[in-house]
């Protein structure tokens, strides 16, 4: 096998002058956690909106909730990305495209934004699993105490839906996580794409991507930890 | 690191004595490329999607170029070689990124396209005479007003990733205190749309690149390439595999052969002075100087003051 | 800006979207998909046979690729395919593999542990009894296997492996990243060299977005279907 290991590597200097290629892949997986956290909170609230939406009696939030998640479920994750990214500026007015084009970190934002609307496509089919998945009974003890629709979710559905749907959201996070390194085709220097010019830079191919591998499967360790943590904390006592 | 320099300067060594001791190679025992390119009757030839006119895609998505026609001779050479009767040709499309670890691990076998010849990549892979001179410069929209790399001061640029221009504008960018953002990008087309699309404002690269990207965008003239270069003309090559001094006997010997001959003059007013595909541009850029000598007597050196 | 939206790009350009782009993309996914459930499903037997060495390295191997983004393993297998092959041949040099079996390899490797999760749960859902059964009538564990168990649990899982096939025929966009021509590679390219973002990034939204409507519909379609059968 004619491939020259170097594992000193990560304590060169690397060619951007600031720090040693181990900085740069920590400077990707920063990136690549900040863009996560950003783009789940946004997915969260707009899939919980969504997936709420698809549970109620009203036959229009129904039908936009479900055009949504099939909309958002049906193109490929890259698409959007380029949708986004290359063609939104294009077709808005001109001031507010060349505005958005010229945004300092556009691929940042950019990358928040598609992967936000993006999981929350699947965080909505989570939230109305959970909601389903609660006895009917639940959702008329709520009527029958005089609560209204909007009370009914607030302090009765959606608590016990959301403790439901732990692991799933756990998983679907997980999946946002990994998902930030498609936007490295619009410029996003996340961790995958750090590895990616490290190998460029240094040749050291397999080096890299086995850093890059180790730090992926850390933040995985660390979410899944985190994530029955959450879990036990907020079990209600005696229940399942 | 010592270690690594020592086996390297060695194999160097070895590939250039080689070269020039074993030219032209044996028939008795094949080894390396020329084995596996005999065992199997296929040579692969990795081409770029937008590195015009080195290796680009044409109207009909068909590989073709400069550094392509140079890659097809190289082939009928290795072809005459080893006596065969048929050797199929197969193509590989490679970016800036994938293009040196695909030599290495023997996906493709020739690389054919505006690879820079660098002392640092003849530790990953070696190259034949080179077949282009080029400095690194930047593009940008003509009423952008940018004309010299400090003028990009605070601004962001664009280059393709896996290439020595990302390097160097990165190096500039720490050593000037510019403060730049650079994105990289998957290939040149996508940079320099980056820059036709205002998302950055210049795309740094090899000036024979920005030329003719610029003449086969929808608008050439309102692009201006950078006054002041940011390096020295270096030289591109067709890459090959290290240490594999035989093939490399066989693509030198073809190259050269082709470049002293009246047919590389030709081949290169075919895509430099000449209209070429897709879309009949003409890049007029007629032999330079350095490019005759270069021509006159073929080097491989990957040091710019060689030439 | 719709007002100058250029149909005959798209037009002009459907051979070699369909014919070239399209055509990779299909043959991509039938054969990851086929060769992934393959593979999944030993896994997934590799997982529940109760071997110890062999449960964990199967265990490992999943949780491993489901903790990497796609992009990564992607490039991974690009560069690394050849020297597992040389490894594999015993052969000194680097094996050459084309990119279209590169590309195989790496969907099949990594959708493989998404395909082995479901039929683990596909076999689970059998109940112990049918195994019992079947080695109260003399079979050894493949017979159980191959006649009783994995055929209930692939028609119960059948929807879900379907699903999971369309979430592979998106991925297969991926590729875009290696400069190959699937469908969208075959699209950005026409859109670069021509300057028609708008339109070729969009059409490609529209065609991936029907197929995957329709495989989709259809699925749940199946879905009701192999319901009302059990």
């Amino acid at each position: 096998m004619n491939y020259n290991w170097n594992w000193g590597i990560f304590f060169e200097p690397s060619p951007e002058g600031t720090g040693t290629y181990a900085d740069m892949l920590l400077s990707g997986l920063l990136w690549t956690i900040v863009t996560a956290l950003c783009s789940w909170v946004m997915a969260f609230t707009i899939g919980s909106l969504i997936g709420v939406m698809r549970t109620l009696p009203s036959k229009t939030a129904n039908a936009i909730g479900t055009a949504y998640v099939e909309l958002f479920r049906n193109i490929p994750l890259l698409v959007q990305m380029f949708l986004w990214y290359f063609v939104l500026p294009e077709v808005l007015p001109q001031s507010w495209g060349t505005w958005l084009k010229q945004l300092p970190n556009a691929p940042f934002y950019t990358g928040v934004v598609c992967l936000g609307f993006f999981t929350a496509s699947r965080v909505a089919e989570q939230v109305r699993a959970g909601i389903q998945a609660l006895p009917r009974g639940q959702r008329m003890a709520g009527t029958a105490m005089g609560f209204t629709v909007a009370q009914t979710y607030r302090y009765v559905l959606l608590p016990n839906a959301y403790r439901i749907i732990l692991p799933p959201l756990t998983s679907e996070f997980l999946n946002n996580l990994k998902n930030t390194s498609v936007a490295l085709t619009i410029g996003l220097l996340e961790l995958t794409a750090r590895a990616r010019s490290m190998q460029e830079f240094s040749f050291q191919v397999f080096e890299a991507f086995t850093a890059a591998t180790i730090l992926y499967v850390l933040i995985n360790l660390v979410v899944i930890t985190a994530a029955s943590f959450i879990e036990r904390s907020v079990a209600v006592p005696g229940q399942r | 690191m010592q270690v690594r320099f020592d086996r390297c300067g060695l194999a160097l060594g070895l590939v250039l004595g080689a070269s020039l001791l074993a030219a032209p190679a044996g028939a008795e025992e094949l080894t390396g490329t020329l084995k596996k390119v005999k065992d199997s009757g296929a040579i692969t030839i990795g081409y770029r999607d937008s590195s015009v006119p080195f290796s680009y895609l044409d109207g009909n998505q068909k590989p073709v170029g400069y550094a392509m026609d140079i890659c097809y001779k190289i082939a009928d050479a290795v072809k005459a070689q080893l006596k065969l009767d048929k050797m199929e040709v197969r193509l590989n499309p490679v970016t800036s990124a994938t293009r040196i670890p695909l030599i290495a691990n023997g996906t493709i076998d020739l690389e054919c396209g505006s690879t820079t010849n660098n002392a640092e990549r003849q530790k990953q892979a070696t190259f034949t005479n080179s077949h282009f001179l080029t400095a690194t410069r930047f593009v940008a929209k003509k009423d952008a007003n940018l004309k010299t790399f400090d003028d990009l001061k605070g601004k962001t640029v664009v280059s393709t990733s896996g290439t020595t221009n990302i390097k160097q504008i990165n190096e500039a960018n720490t050593e000037r205190k510019l403060g730049l953002t650079i994105l990289p990008a998957k290939d040149h087309a996508e940079a320099f749309l980056m820059v036709e699309t205002g998302r950055a404002a210049a795309f740094v690269m090899d000036d024979v690149l920005l030329a003719s990207l610029a003449a086969s965008s929808k608008t050439p003239d309102a692009y201006a390439i950078s006054t002041d270069p940011l390096s020295k003309p270096e030289p591109y090559g067709i890459m090959l595999r290290k240490d594999d001094a035989p093939f490399k006997a066989v693509a030198d010997a073809a190259t050269k052969a082709l470049y002293t001959s009246p047919e590389g003059k030709a081949l290169y007013d075919k895509w430099f002075t000449q209209p070429i595909p897709p879309r009949g541009i003409n890049m007029k850029l007629p032999m330079s100087d350095a490019m005759q000598k270069q021509f006159k007597n073929p080097s491989d050196s990957p040091d710019p003051a060689a030439y | 800006m719709l007002a100058n939206f250029d149909f005959s790009v798209i037009t002009s350009n459907l051979p070699y979207l369909f014919f070239d782009g399209m055509r990779f993309t299909l043959g991509l996914t039938a054969m990851a998909a086929g060769m992934g459930i393959v593979l999944g499903t030993l896994i997934a037997m590799a997982r529940l046979s109760g071997v110890p060495g062999l449960k964990h390295v199967a265990k490992v191997y999943v949780e491993l690729m489901r903790s990497l983004p796609l992009v990564l393993v992607i490039f991974w297998f690009y560069f690394l395919v050849p020297y597992i092959g040389a490894y594999v041949t015993g052969s000194p040099n680097p094996i050459q593999v084309g990119a279209f079996p590169s590309a195989l390899i790496t969907f099949t490797l990594f959708e493989a542990a998404y395909f082995s999760e479901i039929m683990r749960a596909g076999i689970q859902s059998i109940p112990k009894g049918q195994t019992a059964a079947a080695s109260a009538l003399g079979m050894n564990y493949w017979q159980s296997m191959v006649n009783v168990v994995l055929p209930q649990a692939f028609r119960n899982m059948l929807p879900l492996l379907l699903t999971q096939t369309i979430v592979l025929f998106q991925d297969t966009s991926l590729v875009y990243v290696l400069s190959l021509t699937d469908f969208l590679g075959a699209a950005s390219k026409v859109a670069q060299r021509d300057g028609r973002l708008v339109e070729m990034y969009l059409f490609a939204a529209v065609v991936y977005f029907a197929v995957c409507f329709t495989a989709s519909f259809l699925v749940r379609r199946l879905q009701a279907r192999v319901a009302i059968i059990r």
